[in-house]
């Protein structure tokens, strides 16, 4: 097979693959850098480089990224934008192969360590209507803001909860989006429930500084609030025209062009599934995420999961859990010695302390409301496959109770998106139907590709393992 | 814990497992299916549907045959069409020398009484396949050839058999066989079954299973592996083939395009992981886009593999044991058995109430590889699971 052998291959250019690959390079690594978007960043800094940004309330964040790109530049890691990692596996020799897609051309690489950094996706929410042309995630509209700085356009509500959802509020705000209402899903009673986790998270105070003015931003940009929203539902025949909602009780509406959904993160395992990373369920944010040491070590011998691809902690601390995994492979390559790595961990892991005690808080006030997570029968859970919610608890009644079963009874989960979309719901439907916990029920198994490859470069790739000379006839 | 009684164990809820079971449950046997994971778990979902009498080994003819048919009234025996589509199986010749060579076949199998498969001309094989490239100078085809959908056939088969009264168990693993006093004992993770007869039908895990019965059977577990397209627009054309390279292709209902062809990759039985490999794919791919330049615009979306059992000489085991009294076998598909489920399993139940079948199994004897230097080491070894690529594709 051809091709050179590097030491380190980093997947994702966000905080925490930027730091990895900055401080790998450092050590004298030969690291690759990955990633799908034309400028490094990730999610959270995108496009920190290029667009001014609007003044808004993210602005600690931009300063972060701004010298995490810094580093990545002074180090002589090798940055590849653009480029998408459509397969991670087992090559020959022990080492790993990637398989990769840039600009029309594939390859593969093979690296002795692979570093997963792919961050979080949003966590779907499968209200009625969020099929409706101009239902989107609010990450979604960020990211159009942060890439190309465009703002939807007429009316907006937003809906769910988290952080985030209150974030790209004020980010729309801040471009003149006309948002109609902010329709917030936090049950009541999580506010007091979280408080027996609000002394530790006191030791992050600039974090929970933050939070209180991002709670505070819409109302003072004079958009609605409305807590303790007990049901939402997208109303319209071809698109989105207004939005119903439910609170104490009581319906209310409103019209609008744009419906932008949020109910938090969760972390974006489909690479580490692919690559065999044995997951773990975390119960306090509802997720399910790779088993890593804390050098971010998975259970697959030379594969890494750094960020919050390896449970959520924001874009802060997933720098230092990147540079913790770098000293952890540097250390296993021989580029440095263990009682150095550990040295140089110190202060990572005290940078990381307060940040990972305010998570408690944080994730038991914004844990998803079940009321939220299963949809109604009539509501599609798998958009790919058409697959609403009342035939994945059929599949169930007709005796499916593996995640695997209910994947072949139905096809949910083998549609374009390779279950990115209904990852989270369908396993939720099955949990219910049954009557055991989530965790219970397992996630789909990945296949590759990771993201559909056109035939005709997945043919060039022929080429690349079988030079024209030698014609193939296997 | 008291042991569950029943007619019959069978070991293996695929579709040969659930196939006989239904078989034997309609002739009035009470019949208990264990399945370690759940109906149809691995090659029996995995496959690619093929539903192909073209190209059998001669021993596999008649028993292929037989099975056509019941296919062509699947409906009637599970309650469902399974997705079956009689649209023809067709191998294209791309050069005269491998038209000569389907006409070779074709002139063996007259001499032993087949008409089944059919040489085509050139001008045939581009009525049927507008989009191929020119070129290619004929073809053979089964007519009545096709493909299932192999979702929607194990959904049918595990309704039916239940339907049927079959004692179903998912989830639970058989650990162990052994006879006494004209009883099977079964041990599995959840208690013990007993019954005069057992049938195995375990997949790739099959040989374990033939070994508590005292049958040595060299086979390997290999991982046929296959990639399904974007939805295309639709041509329902017959499922292709190729004489001079490995490709198999066939377009769904829904417009998805199911490709393989002797696409192998790394099975582990152990862990029930199957891995795939790239190359193959690749090449596979190449060779798609060479013979259907409208491929162009389709893109690869799931890539997988199955776990199987494969026989040294590429043909399955089905019949009697050779070593004990009241034990049957059907397994070692190597990649082709789907179409071979309906029959099989009429085949099986005839032999587990009447002793004996007139259909033609002669040369698929479990015994047949005890000149085999591996077989002894073979089946007791703990398995060292590889990939070997057989010309066979389903």
């Amino acid at each position: 097979m051809s091709g050179e052998t590097i030491d380190l291959a980093v997947v994702g250019a966000g905080p925490a693959g930027m730091a990895a690959a900055a401080t790998a390079a450092d050590l004298g690594l030969d690291v690759r850098l990955l990633d799908e978007q034309p400028w490094p960043g990730g999610q959270i800094h995108r496009g920190v480089d290029r667009l001014a940004g609007p003044k808004t309330t993210d602005d600690p964040d931009r300063a972060a990224g701004r010298a995490l790109l810094h580093a990545l530049r002074q180090s002589k890691a090798d940055y590849r934008p653009r480029t998408c990692v459509w397969h991670v596996g087992p090559g020959d020799d022990g080492v790993f192969e990637l398989g990769l897609r840039c600009d029309g051309a594939v390859a593969l690489l093979r690296a002795r360590h692979v570093l997963l950094a792919t961050g979080s996706v949003e966590r779907a929410m499968p209200i009625p209507g969020w099929t409706l042309p101009g239902v989107m995630t609010a990450g979604a509209a960020q990211s159009m803001l942060k890439a190309s700085g465009l703002c939807p356009e007429g009316p907006i509500v937003m809906a769910g909860s988290g952080p985030l959802l209150y974030l790209c509020a004020d980010q729309l705000a801040a471009v003149g989006a006309d948002i109609r209402a902010l329709l917030d899903t936090t049950p009541r009673g999580r506010y007091f429930r979280a408080l027996r986790d609000l002394p530790a998270a006191l030791r992050a105070p600039a974090v929970l500084r933050r939070g209180l003015g991002l709670l505070r931003a819409p109302a003072r940009r004079g958009i609605p609030v409305h807590r303790h929203v007990e049901a939402v539902e997208a109303v319209g025949d071809l698109g989105v025209t207004g939005v119903r909602w439910r609170r104490g009780g009581r319906w209310d509406q409103t019209d609008c062009d744009h419906l932008l959904l949020h109910q938090g993160v969760q972390p974006h395992i489909n690479l580490p599934r692919l690559a065999g990373c044995a997951m773990e369920w975390d119960d306090v944010q509802h997720c399910w995420k790779p088993e890593t040491d804390d050098w971010g070590r998975s259970t697959v011998p030379g594969c890494w999961v750094a960020g919050d691809g390896a449970g959520i902690a924001g874009g802060e601390a997933a720098s230092d859990f990147g540079r913790l995994a770098a000293l952890g492979v540097a250390a296993d390559l021989g580029a440095l010695t263990r009682e150095e790595a550990g040295r140089r961990a110190t202060s990572h892991n005290r940078a990381l302390a307060p940040l990972l005690a305010v998570r408690p808080f944080l994730d038991n006030l914004y844990r998803p409301d079940r009321a939220f997570m299963l949809p109604a029968d009539g509501t599609l859970a798998c958009r790919c496959e058409e697959m609403t919610a009342g035939d994945i608890r059929k599949a169930v009644a007709d005796g499916c109770h593996a995640i695997e079963a209910v994947k072949q009874y139905t096809r949910c989960g083998m549609g374009a998106c390779q279950g990115r979309m209904c990852g989270s719901t369908v396993p939720e439907v099955i949990a219910d139907a049954r009557g055991v916990p989530v965790s219970a029920v397992g996630t789909y198994s990945q296949r590759t590709p990771v993201k559909p490859l056109p035939l005709t470069e997945l043919a060039k790739l022929d080429t690349v393992l079988n030079p024209p000379s030698t014609e193939t006839a296997a | 814990m008291t042991a569950v009684t029943a007619d019959v164990v069978v070991i293996g809820g695929g579709l040969h497992g659930c196939s006989a079971a239904l078989n034997m449950a309609r002739r009035g046997l009470s019949v208990v299916v264990i399945e370690k994971d759940f109906v149809g778990r691995h090659a029996s979902s995995a496959n690619a549907g093929g539903v192909r009498t073209l190209g059998r080994d001669p021993r596999e003819i008649t028993l292929s045959l037989a099975s056509l048919d019941l296919w062509h009234q699947i409906e009637s025996i599970v309650g469902s069409d399974c997705g079956f589509q009689a649209s023809g199986q067709l191998r294209l010749a791309e050069t005269p020398e491998a038209l000569a060579r389907l006409q070779r076949r074709v002139d063996m199998l007259t001499s032993q009484g087949f008409d089944h498969e059919e040489i085509i001309g050139a001008d045939e094989v581009y009525d049927i396949l507008p989009g191929l490239r020119p070129g290619c100078v004929g073809g053979l085809i089964c007519r009545r050839d096709g493909s299932a959908n192999p979702l929607a056939t194990m959904q049918a088969y595990r309704a039916v058999v239940l339907a049927a009264g079959v004692d179903l168990h998912e989830g639970i693993a058989a650990t162990g066989a052994t006879r006494s006093g004209g009883t099977w004992t079964v041990t599995t993770s959840a208690g013990a079954f007993e019954a005069p007869v057992i049938v195995n039908c375990a997949g790739a895990w099959a040989d374990r299973v033939a070994a508590w019965i005292g049958d040595m059977v060299p086979v390997t577990a290999v991982a046929p592996c296959a990639m399904i397209t974007s939805r295309m627009p639709p041509s329902l054309g017959p499922v292709v083939s190729t004489e001079s390279r490995p490709l198999s292709l066939k377009q769904f209902e829904n417009g998805t395009v199911l490709i393989s062809g002797s696409l192998r990759g790394v099975a582990d039985r152990n862990t029930n992981v199957a891995a795939i490999k790239l190359a193959p794919f690749a090449a596979r791919a190449a060779t798609v886009l060479e013979l259907f330049p409208a491929m162009q615009g389709a893109q690869a979306v799931r890539f997988w593999a199955g776990i199987e059992a494969a026989t040294p000489d590429g043909s399955p085991i089905i019949g009697p044991s050779a070593a004990a009294e009241g034990a049957f076998h059907a397994f070692g598909f190597n990649g082709h058995g789907f179409e071979l489920g309906p029959g099989c399993g009429a085949v099986i139940a005839e032999l587990v109430t009447t002793g004996s079948t007139n259909m033609p199994i002669a040369g698929l004897e479990v015994d047949r590889f005890e000149a085999d230097p591996g077989v002894a080491d073979g089946a007791r070894r703990d398995p060292i699971e590889q990939g070997v690529d057989h010309a066979a594709s389903t």
